[in-house]
């Protein structure tokens, strides 16, 4: 019997006929008519015409028949529900039959039909099928809840669905406890609060005893619910160890890689010194080499995992390294993976045999593998320093090919060598120099530029060289332009006399004629370097440059570990969490290493990073364009920072500016944190990394004592300090602070008349500011000011004048007018003016938000010497409209956990650890997620509110719930 | 987990499409988007895994049918890709060779089979022993099932040895054994050995009744070692011959967690053939065949290449089908080849010069010699020079592996080990067997 003539059927009035045919008397003709129909389904034609005729086939006795109808219900049930109905009879019958083979179609399938109205008569039919006497019912009808929970979780809890599913997981049959587990797992992803695995010693036993039992695939789930489990201590995490070190020799590597995910975060809690500790690191290493004798496809998950635990564990796979060399008919994905782990594992020990396999792929065919391979040679340079020499030779011998993409890509390599080793190969740079034409790839330009520009004094013709790449300026790509700019300054700086034509023809290019405000910015910060100061401009740029380190492309440590968690899903294939990939609500659970349980040992800190890196230290990792990282966060890396580490983009600025310079000035008693007219705002020189020092900086001032001031009443006022000295304003002084009280800010003037003649005729205007702030009165002198005479005024302001970004985001441009003329002034205002009294948060709301705020966007500083304690920092923060909106105790800290709202709408979270005893105070702030690139174009004039937003993980009507993490965080209380 | 299921023929048309999860959209947009980004795609498939508007594609090729794994969810991607080749035996084990013919021809059993051994996405039993004992061909079986048939299916399908069913009879009690293995090798040009490696398997045929309890017995080096203790005797004796076994899988009949404690191999064996263990060696390889490569440039149009074998086995054993394989450059235009034995063509569509010979005696050693005439090129870009493959066939397990015993337990049925009858059968093949030149 062949089916293949159901798909050839294509001529018209098909549907009439088959309309016909399915109500034929004839049973055989029947069942031919709904082949042809699900043959029709199948291509993609539309038959939910025939929905009535085709469940009237459906109370039959030919099983065959019956599933084919159920098929096409599931089908089509959606677009037709209120025909649906007529099935349920038929259902409910179904799960009634002797059979159990029907039972479980008929339960099954009813649960693939997702009409509400089905599935209220679903439920009697499931309740029955859930405690079925035959397993195969029960297996069938334990899936059955996860799917009604997709439908409607409600009714699934109602009917106490989920405890029947618990009480699955004891079942004698091994298959229903393994699809019990499943679906309460994924259930219980969408309630990340409940309880509902209640993982306790007594369930895991239950558990590992049905791992030995249950088909491949069952213990795949129980495996990967086990992973979930955080053991109570190092023993009983050895013991459950024990239990699943058997499953390493599964012949499924699903089923293996699980296993290794259970071992991997286990192995977390336990110490090194232990013996089992070494016994299982070497059992670890003979199955992932096996994996790599699977189906290609597998052995590319696989890779790609090793990948990680080659990150996290080197010493599992250090000696492993020949497994990973690359085959001549490896599928081109296997090879990219391979040689990436190669890389990683290279080590002294083995660093000639690696070169000697990287210069024979070099010579390879496909593009992306030949270049990976020379950029491979470059990290083996930077990483084992014994190799550097015989890497450049290489990379020498490879630039001599003249295959175009392998210059290229041996040009940006030795760059990075240039940095890992300054002083000691640049006799290469003539043979680099006589590539130049050859190079058509903007980072290899880039590359090329800086080599030029960091060693101008070295090479006669610089100037011509560089002077050849500015003819096609508006051409070139950013990352090009930057470059160029940057190499022309240096140079103008080293050999001046002969390059002020150069410096200044690529000043203006890329300050007058250019869209790019990146450029742009550098261009005008070297121009003003350049001409204020040149000696300060030589410091700058010529200033020694950080060496790189030796990893480029390390995973940043607490994704790795939250990758480790995930290992044999798909996050661990596209390294990156799920939160970055699956839609809605699944999903965004963050997972996290078990802490090492301190039952054996205390100073275990230092042992915990990865062996790779020095201890104690986090590895610097470089952003390349196009970095995992970079992608995941969207955060805005720019171009790579090969030069002076000029070009970080001023979106990152504008969020560090809302915490630091905010917090910064909110209790400071020091007059230069408020901000003279003179106050430059720090130059967007500075590197992310410095970032928290800064703001730790600012936060101190917060806590000082010595001013106490504003303690009672209000929030915390600053001295007044001189915003226009008389000089600059014909006379007219005026200095200033703001204030907040019950909920209305004002701007204190002191105006002071050191002119002599009379002043009249006031006003006052605000230019358009980030948050809105404008005067809600006109300013009002009374009575003409006469020399040397002085006057107080409390000019009462509002939030709702017009939205512009500000940099730094608290400045306030003021113009001040009188008779006899304008002045302008800058200022810079405390954030804390604008926080609301009402900005304390909801507990539950506060919880989910923070939950919500990846770990990586936190900010943490210290603040110094605030010998408060929690209850006197709580009040005085109160005061400054912070609220504490809960507190706890860990361990003899205080921890402390603090709301504000901006007036804007925006939510601030910070938590505080308070030691006793200890005058340092730690904030973490979770700085949120930055927008994506393009979102918040630097110095346009739109309005920044909007897409600041986002930015924080809230809306500005309150904060968008979203479920938190699994694990509780403790004992709250007020 | 795994949201549908698709399977294309080479042009991107759908044969199958079985949709378990609303997530990932309408079908339509699911087919079409694998369709366009991946089949139809200009380039070579970079990944098995793409994502496509943040739904994930897992994606299999057997000759020229895709099957393909829809998601929208972070799910265990190693066992998407072993349900794919699962589902792929499995439709093997039904109809023969996955073909665009036979997929059409077996659509009923194939929506069939997906609707038992996938469910809401989760894979379920897929032991064809099983699955067939209720999905047939013939679809009718329910009416004539008796009341304990029912019953014995379910039990079978969701129990602990879900992989055979009971009451299996056969009046002869047989068993073979073959062992099979692939052996890898990576040689420089200077005949230094890269990597070698031995991948190799042990597939059982059983034809036996009842519910036997099997026992199985290597040369594991560990197992010999723990025995020898008692009888220092032995150990001399045997200690040569027993093998470093790097690491090994099993079927899931093998009880692991007695491997792991005992290290001893016991299980229940499906019914007729299945492979019961994989295993992986590096060490005291035997490696066949030397070859001994000797490239010249004589100028620039032409090639001279030498090439030797060495056969390096008992001189009692024939190796079989053996095939070397002399890459050659694109721009070759003639090839001369003299061969001492066999027969050696210049095969231009495959850009080599292809040796075969069809037995050679162990201990032996045999020579070709080619002189390659090129055309002048203008390619800047060297040739890569891929390395001289070699394929072949050895009756013997180039891993020194040798099967100690075999025994069969069978307590309700009156048979002994005794009775069953045994055999065994080794098989050497080449796997990747490469010498750089």
């Amino acid at each position: 019997m062949t089916d293949s003539k159901y798909f050839t059927t294509t001529k018209k009035g098909e549907i009439f006929e088959l309309k016909a045919e399915l109500n034929s008397d004839k049973k055989e003709k029947k069942k031919e008519a709904v082949k042809k129909v699900i043959a029709s389904m199948t291509v993609g034609k539309d038959v939910s015409a025939l929905f009535p005729d085709v469940v009237n086939c459906m109370q039959t006795d030919n099983l065959e028949l019956k599933k084919l109808v159920y098929l096409y219900l599931m089908n089509y049930a959606k677009s037709q529900p209120d025909m649906a109905i007529m099935a349920v009879n038929t259902f409910v019958k179904d799960c009634e039959d002797p059979n159990p083979l029907i039972r479980a179609l008929a339960v099954r399938t009813m649960g693939c039909i997702r009409v509400d109205k089905i599935t209220e008569y679903l439920c009697e039919p499931l309740r029955k099928c859930l405690k079925d006497e035959d397993p195969y019912v029960r297996k069938t009808a334990a899936v059955c809840v996860a799917k009604l929970h997709d439908i409607n979780a409600q009714l699934v809890e109602d009917q106490g669905f989920l405890d029947t599913l618990k009480d699955l997981i004891s079942d004698s049959n091994p298959m229903v406890v393994a699809n019990a587990v499943a679906a309460l797992s994924e259930i219980a992803e969408s309630h990340p609060s409940s309880n509902l695995l209640d993982l306790n010693p007594q369930s895991i036993n239950k558990l590992l005893t049905a791992l030995n039992e249950c088909t491949e695939w069952g213990q795949i789930f129980i495996l990967d619910c086990l992973a979930n489990y955080t053991p109570k201590d190092d023993r009983e995490a050895q013991s459950i160890c024990e239990r699943v070190t058997p499953r390493l020799s599964h012949a499924n590597s699903a089923v293996v890689l699980s296993a290794v995910k259970v071992l991997m975060k286990f192995m977390e809690m336990l110490s090194k010194d232990l013996d089992y500790y070494g016994t299982l690191l070497k059992k670890l290493a003979p199955p992932l080499v096996t994996l790599l004798s699977a189906e290609p496809e597998l052995q590319y998950v696989a890779l790609r995992n090793i990948n990680l635990i080659v990150q996290k564990r080197p010493e599992i796979l250090k000696h492993e390294m020949k497994v990973f060399f690359v085959k001549y008919n490896d599928p081109i994905y296997v090879k990219l993976e391979k040689l990436d782990i190669m890389i990683r594992l290279a080590s002294q020990a083995n660093i000639a045999q690696v070169l000697a396999e990287l210069k024979e792929y070099a010579t390879e065919v496909d593009v992306d593998f030949v270049r990976k391979a020379v950029r491979a040679i470059g990290r083996c340079a930077i990483k084992v320093e014994q190799s550097a020499e015989r890497c450049v030779s290489t990379l020498l011998d490879l630039i001599q090919t003249k295959v175009n993409y392998v210059v290229q890509e041996a040009i940006v390599v030795i760059k990075d060598i240039f940095r890992k080793y300054p002083n000691k190969y640049e006799s290469v740079i003539a043979t680099l120099c006589e590539n130049l034409d050859s190079l058509d790839e903007p980072e290899a330009r880039a590359a090329m530029i800086w080599i030029v520009g960091e060693y101008a004094e070295r090479i006669d013709n610089a100037d011509e060289l560089l002077e050849s790449f500015l003819e096609g300026f508006h051409d070139e790509s950013t990352q090009v332009q930057l470059q160029l700019l940057t190499a022309i300054v240096k140079l103008f700086l080293k050999k001046p006399t002969e390059t002020q034509e150069l410096v200044q023809q690529v000043l203006s290019l890329a300050t007058q004629d250019s869209d790019n405000p990146d450029l742009r910015d550098r261009g005008y910060i070297y121009w003003r370097l350049l001409s204020t100061d040149p000696v300060a401009a030589k410091e700058v740029v010529l200033a020694e440059k950080p060496l790189i380190s030796e990893e480029t492309d390390l995973i940043e440590p607490t994704l790795l570990d939250e990758l480790i968690c995930y290992i044999g899903t798909l996050a661990s294939v596209y390294h990156k969490p799920p939160s970055a990939f699956v839609e809605g609500g699944r999903g965004v659970v963050h997972k996290s290493l078990p802490p090492r349980t301190a039952s054996s040992e205390s100073t275990e800190s230092p042992e915990t990073a990865p062996a790779g890196a020095p201890s104690g230290e986090q590895p610097d990792v470089i952003p390349t364009q196009g970095d995992l990282l970079g992608d995941l966060l969207n955060l805005d890396l720019g171009p790579p920072v090969s030069g002076p580490p000029l070009a970080t983009s001023s979106v990152q600025m504008g969020a560090v500016d809302l915490l630091g310079g905010g917090l910064d000035s909110l209790m400071g008693d020091e007059p230069e944190g408020i901000g003279g007219p003179n106050f430059v705002a720090p130059p967007a020189t500075t590197v992310p990394a410095n970032l928290g020092a800064s703001m730790g900086s600012g936060l101190s001032d917060l806590f000082d004592l010595t001013s106490g001031v504003g303690t009672l009443s209000g929030s915390y006022v600053a001295p007044k300090a001189v915003w226009l000295p008389a000089m600059k304003a014909k006379g007219l002084e005026i200095s200033g602070t703001f204030t907040r009280q019950v909920g209305s800010i004002s701007m204190d003037l002191q105006l002071t008349n050191k002119a002599l003649q009379v002043m009249t005729d006031f006003a006052i205007q605000f230019n358009r500011n980030s948050f809105g702030l404008a005067p809600a009165a006109p300013l009002q002198v009374h009575a003409p000011l006469s020399p040397n005479q002085t006057v107080e005024i409390s000019l009462p302001l509002n939030t709702v004048g017009s939205v512009m970004k500000m940099e730094p985001l608290n400045n306030l441009q003021v113009a001040v007018k009188n008779n006899i003329d304008v002045f302008y002034f800058s200022t810079l205002y405390p954030l804390h003016i604008l926080f609301v009294e009402d900005g304390k948060m909801d507990r539950q709301m506060f919880l989910a938000t923070w939950k919500d705020i990846p770990n990586e966007n936190e900010a943490q500083f210290q603040i110094r010497d605030c010998p408060l304690n929690a209850e006197a920092v709580s009040s005085r923060l109160q005061s400054s409209n912070i609220f504490t909106v809960a507190k706890r105790n860990v361990e003899g800290q205080d921890m402390l956990y603090q709301s504000l709202k901006l007036t804007n709408g925006i939510w601030v979270l910070a938590e505080l650890r308070i030691q006793p005893g200890n005058p340092s105070f730690t904030v973490r702030v979770p700085a949120p997620a930055l927008p994506a690139p393009g979102c918040l174009p630097p110095s346009s004039g739109q309005p920044f509110l909007p897409s600041l937003l986002p930015r924080l993980g809230v809306s500005s009507d309150g904060v968008r719930s979203s479920p938190a993490r699994l694990e509780p965080l403790g004992t709250w209380h007020e | 987990m795994i949201g549908g299921l698709f399977i294309y023929n080479h042009k991107g048309e759908v044969l199958i499409s079985r949709v378990y999860r609303d997530d990932i959209g309408t079908r339509r947009n699911a087919v079409d988007a694998f369709r366009v980004n991946v089949i139809h795609a200009r380039q070579q498939v970079r990944s098995p895994v793409t994502n496509i508007a943040r739904t994930s594609f897992f994606h299999v090729k057997r000759s020229n049918i895709w099957l393909a794994a829809v998601t929208k969810q972070n799910v265990n991607a190693a066992m998407v890709f072993e349900f794919l080749y699962k589902m792929c035996d499995v439709m093997a084990a039904y109809f023969g060779k996955i073909s665009e013919e036979n997929i059409k021809n077996n659509f009923v059993l194939i929506y069939e089979l997906l609707d038992e051994i996938l469910d809401f996405g989760y894979p379920q039993n897929s032991e064809t022993g099983a699955l067939k004992t209720f999905i047939t061909q013939q679809g009718i079986k329910s009416q004539h099932q008796t009341k304990e048939e029912q019953s014995q299916i379910t039990s079978q399908v969701t129990g602990q040895i879900g992989w055979r069913r009971e009451g299996i009879k056969y009046r002869r009690n047989e068993l073979f054994l073959d062992v099979l293995e692939s052996v890898n090798l990576l040689m420089s040009p200077q005949g230094q050995v890269l990597s070698a490696h031995v991948s190799g398997r042990v597939v059982m045929k059983s034809y036996l009744s009842g519910m036997p309890e099997c026992k199985f017995g290597m040369n594991d080096k560990i197992v010999i070692e723990k025995q020898g203790k008692g009888t220092a005797d032995e150990t001399s004796k045997s200690g040569k011959q027993s093998i470093a076994i790097d690491d090994c899988t099993f079927h899931q009949c093998v009880r692991l967690s007695k491997f792991d404690s005992e290290r001893s191999i016991s299980f229940i064996p499906p019914d007729g053939e299945f492979e019961l263990m994989r295993y992986r060696t590096t060490k005291d390889i035997i490696l066949p065949f030397r070859v001994i490569p000797l490239v010249r440039e004589v100028g620039r149009t032409k090639l001279e290449v030498k090439v030797v074998i060495k056969s390096n086995f008992k001189p009692s054993l024939l190796a079989q089908k053996i095939e070397v394989r002399i890459p050659t450059p694109l721009n070759t235009s003639g090839v001369q080849v003299i061969c001492m034995k066999g027969k050696a063509k210049y095969k231009a569509s495959e850009n080599a010069i292809v040796w075969k010979i069809k037995r050679m005696a162990g201990m032996k050693e045999s020579q070709i010699s080619a002189e390659i005439e090129l055309l002048p090129t203008n390619d800047k870009k060297k040739w890569a020079r891929p390395p001289i493959s070699m394929n072949f066939e050895v009756p013997f397990a180039p891993s020194g592996l040798k099967v100690r015993y075999l025994k069969v337990f069978e307590p309700k049925l009156n048979y002994s080990d005794h009775d069953v009858i045994k055999w065994v059968r080794y098989i050497g093949r080449s796997g990747i067997y490469e010498t750089r030149c």
